[in-house]
């Protein structure tokens, strides 16, 4: 007979054994898997988790599908901390896509340098302002943020699809759903000659050391770490919860804004509906996966990069959908969660006696 | 005349998957469990239900089967929340995730496949009544089925022991552990009737909706449904309404242009999740009394201390 037993303080050992723990048994339910579907597991787990690391290409394409995952997990780790649960990520990302977008088709016939700071700025903006939508239902009529969110996500999704089927269609392209290719300024410029691999990873990069030095220096961190740990404390302490939903969502509306924004300038070069891939739920298991802190957040994005990469490998080496990716991502957050059991409790053996 | 039967006649039968996911979902939260997982849920039973009816021509195996892919989802989630204690929120969202994927992978072949759907009653006399024959008594069984369990679910929450029961693990959890009631498991059955109802929900979508399978066909349906117990403060006959509610939406977005509406399908495609927003700030707006229908430990875990 075995029972779990709170431990007396969390154990520091799990809290960074527990994802790779999951990403393991992720791993053995993928050999599972594709035992049961009548496929050679082996070669299978092999073309999606291994091969991409092998050539350099697959190695630049997996930081090009990091950098929004990363973006989006770090905004999101903020507000998680604070229990503050942003799930409309996907539609910010959406939004600020189209934002920045925007900008970079309005200026269609105008070369400069500061063409791409005011495309990011319009997209950190528009993915803030649809993320303010459920912070302001929130605090003003209580409206649970989480449904708002999402709800908001599936209008941004079909906003963006219905002003590239309409206004921001290609006038020279064949009456196809896609706006027209964004000249060279209005693209980022790429880090590793010959790849995809662009600027936006680098920003990434620098965000992550910011918000690392927010949560860890500076007042609105420690805000943060306490209404995620103590709400009744954060509140005698006269922290405004007000604020802290709205700083929250905001933050990763940011984020997410900017993610987008990167996606559209950077490797799609141009606004079509399939911009909305998912990174945006993505990017919830990024923070879980990433212990919601900012380094862990990068790890945790380049794993889940390695889940798309690999799920467009078995999409064309194996002809499996690419839904692939979506199993794999919800079994590792089911295992992580389930092993996170173990930060804070034990396994204890007891004796009937 | 006809137009009015067959727009009422429609929204029923677009409200029908809600009402089943609306209802499990209630029970859940009544018991305290914020599952947010409801869409993988009926995703899974879509194809489910899909997918065996397909296999075996019979449709009241890939409607059990359905019923049953959805109790084992919602199983992982009970495992996971209850057992090893997880957060529900993000639970429920990685059964979403898993969901939507697991569904698509098992469905790759089965796209553009049709199938003989479920058949409408036909029931004597009633049946050929004017308008409320076409309206009420012309509908398939699965119809008459989600009325039912709204009823039943209603008579049980009210009226039973059981009910009592599980009323008391969601309104105080410590509270009805100390009396001696099993809370986890309680908390277990309400999950599994949760995840019951959502697969029936989704067979209901590609078994006689449609009758077809296409990858995400729930489309934000088991997110609606979430929203449809907050705008039904928990209660059973009002989460019929709510779910009619937003069948009446759903026909609308779907069948306007058909009916000459001069708006792009992508402005009308929004319309149930904008009503959802709506509806939940209007019921949110009395925070007051909102707080006193919630039940009280909802989302929150247990732990028992010994």
């Amino acid at each position: 007979m075995i029972r779990l037993e709170a431990r007396p303080n969390p154990s520091r050992a799990m809290v960074y054994g527990s994802p790779v723990i999951a990403l393991a048994l992720t791993l053995l339910a993928g050999l599972g898997l594709f035992g049961f579907m009548g496929r050679d597991p082996l070669e299978a787990m092999a073309i999606i988790f291994i091969e991409p690391l092998t050539t350099v290409f697959s190695v630049s394409e997996l930081l090009v599908k990091a950098t929004p995952l990363i973006l989006i997990g770090l905004g999101l780790s903020v507000g998680f901390r604070a229990g503050i649960y942003n799930i409309g990520a996907e539609g910010q990302y959406a939004v600020g896509a189209l934002a920045g977008g925007c900008v970079a088709l309005a200026f269609y016939n105008v070369q400069g340098i500061w063409l791409l700071p005011l495309a990011a700025v319009a997209g950190i903006t528009g993915g803030m302002a649809w993320a303010a939508i459920p912070a302001f239902l929130r605090t003003r009529f209580g409206a649970n943020e989480i449904l708002v969110s999402l709800m908001l996500t599936y209008v941004a999704v079909l906003w963006l699809s219905a002003l590239v089927h309409g206004p921001l269609r290609d006038p020279d392209g064949f009456n196809f759903p896609e706006s027209r290719l964004f000249h060279d300024s209005a693209t980022l410029p790429i880090l590793i000659e010959g790849t995809r691999t662009h600027i936006g990873f680098a920003v990434a990069l620098g965000l992550v050391m910011l918000v690392w030095l927010m949560l860890g220096r500076h007042i609105a961190g420690f805000k943060v770490q306490v209404f995620g740990l103590a709400p009744r404390a954060a509140r005698f302490a006269g922290f405004s919860e007000r604020r802290m939903i709205w700083f929250c969502l905001l933050f990763s509306g940011a984020f997410a804004g900017l993610a987008g924004m990167f996606e559209a300038t950077g490797p799609v070069g141009q606004l079509v509906p399939s911009l909305a891939v998912g990174y945006g739920f993505t990017g919830i298991i990024v923070a879980f996966l990433g212990r919601l802190s900012p380094v862990g957040v990068v790890l945790a994005g380049l794993v889940m990069a390695l889940t798309y990469v690999g799920g467009e490998a078995a999409q064309i080496r194996l002809s499996l959908p690419s839904a692939v990716t979506g199993v794999f991502q919800g079994l590792l957050l089911f295992f992580l969660l389930g092993v996170d059991v173990l930060v804070t409790y034990r396994v204890v053996r007891i004796r009937r006696g | 005349m006809d137009l009015t039967i067959a727009i009422l006649q429609g929204l029923i039968i677009a409200a029908t998957p809600l009402v089943f996911a609306a209802i499990g979902e209630l029970v859940a939260e009544r018991a305290g469990v914020l599952n947010l997982g409801v869409e993988g849920m009926m995703v899974i039973g879509a194809i489910a239900g899909f997918a065996v009816t397909f296999e075996t021509g019979s449709l009241l195996l890939g409607v059990g089967s359905a019923v049953l892919c959805g109790m084992g989802l919602a199983a992982i989630f009970g495992l996971l929340t209850q057992v090893l204690r997880s957060s529900q929120v993000p639970t429920g969202l990685a059964l979403t995730i898993f969901g939507l994927g697991l569904a698509a992978l098992w469905g790759q072949g089965y796209a553009g496949h049709s199938i003989a759907g479920l058949q409408p009653l036909h029931i004597p006399v009633l049946s050929e009544l004017p308008v409320v024959g076409p309206v009420l008594f012309s509908h398939d069984p699965l119809v008459y089925v989600s009325v039912a369990l709204v009823l039943a679910t209603a008579v049980f929450l009210r009226w039973t022991r059981g009910g009592l029961v599980l009323r008391a693990v969601g309104e105080n959890h410590d509270a009805a552990h100390a009396i001696g009631f099993p809370v986890v498991a309680v908390r277990f059955a309400a999950l599994l009737f949760g995840g019951a109802c959502a697969g029936l929900g989704g067979a209901y979508l590609s078994v006689v909706q449609t009758p077809f399978w296409a990858e995400n066909m729930t489309a934000g349906r088991g997110w609606i449904a979430l929203a449809i117990v907050v705008f039904a403060s928990w209660k059973p006959s009002r989460a019929l309404l709510g779910a009619y509610l937003f069948g009446g939406v759903t026909y609308l977005q779907l069948h306007a242009q058909g009916l000459g509406v001069p708006i792009d399908a992508q402005y009308l495609a929004m319309l149930p999740y904008l009503t959802t927003i709506v509806v939940l700030v209007l019921i949110s707006r009395d925070t007051a009394k909102r707080s006193l229908r919630a039940p009280a430990c909802l989302g929150k875990p247990f732990f028992a201390s010994t």
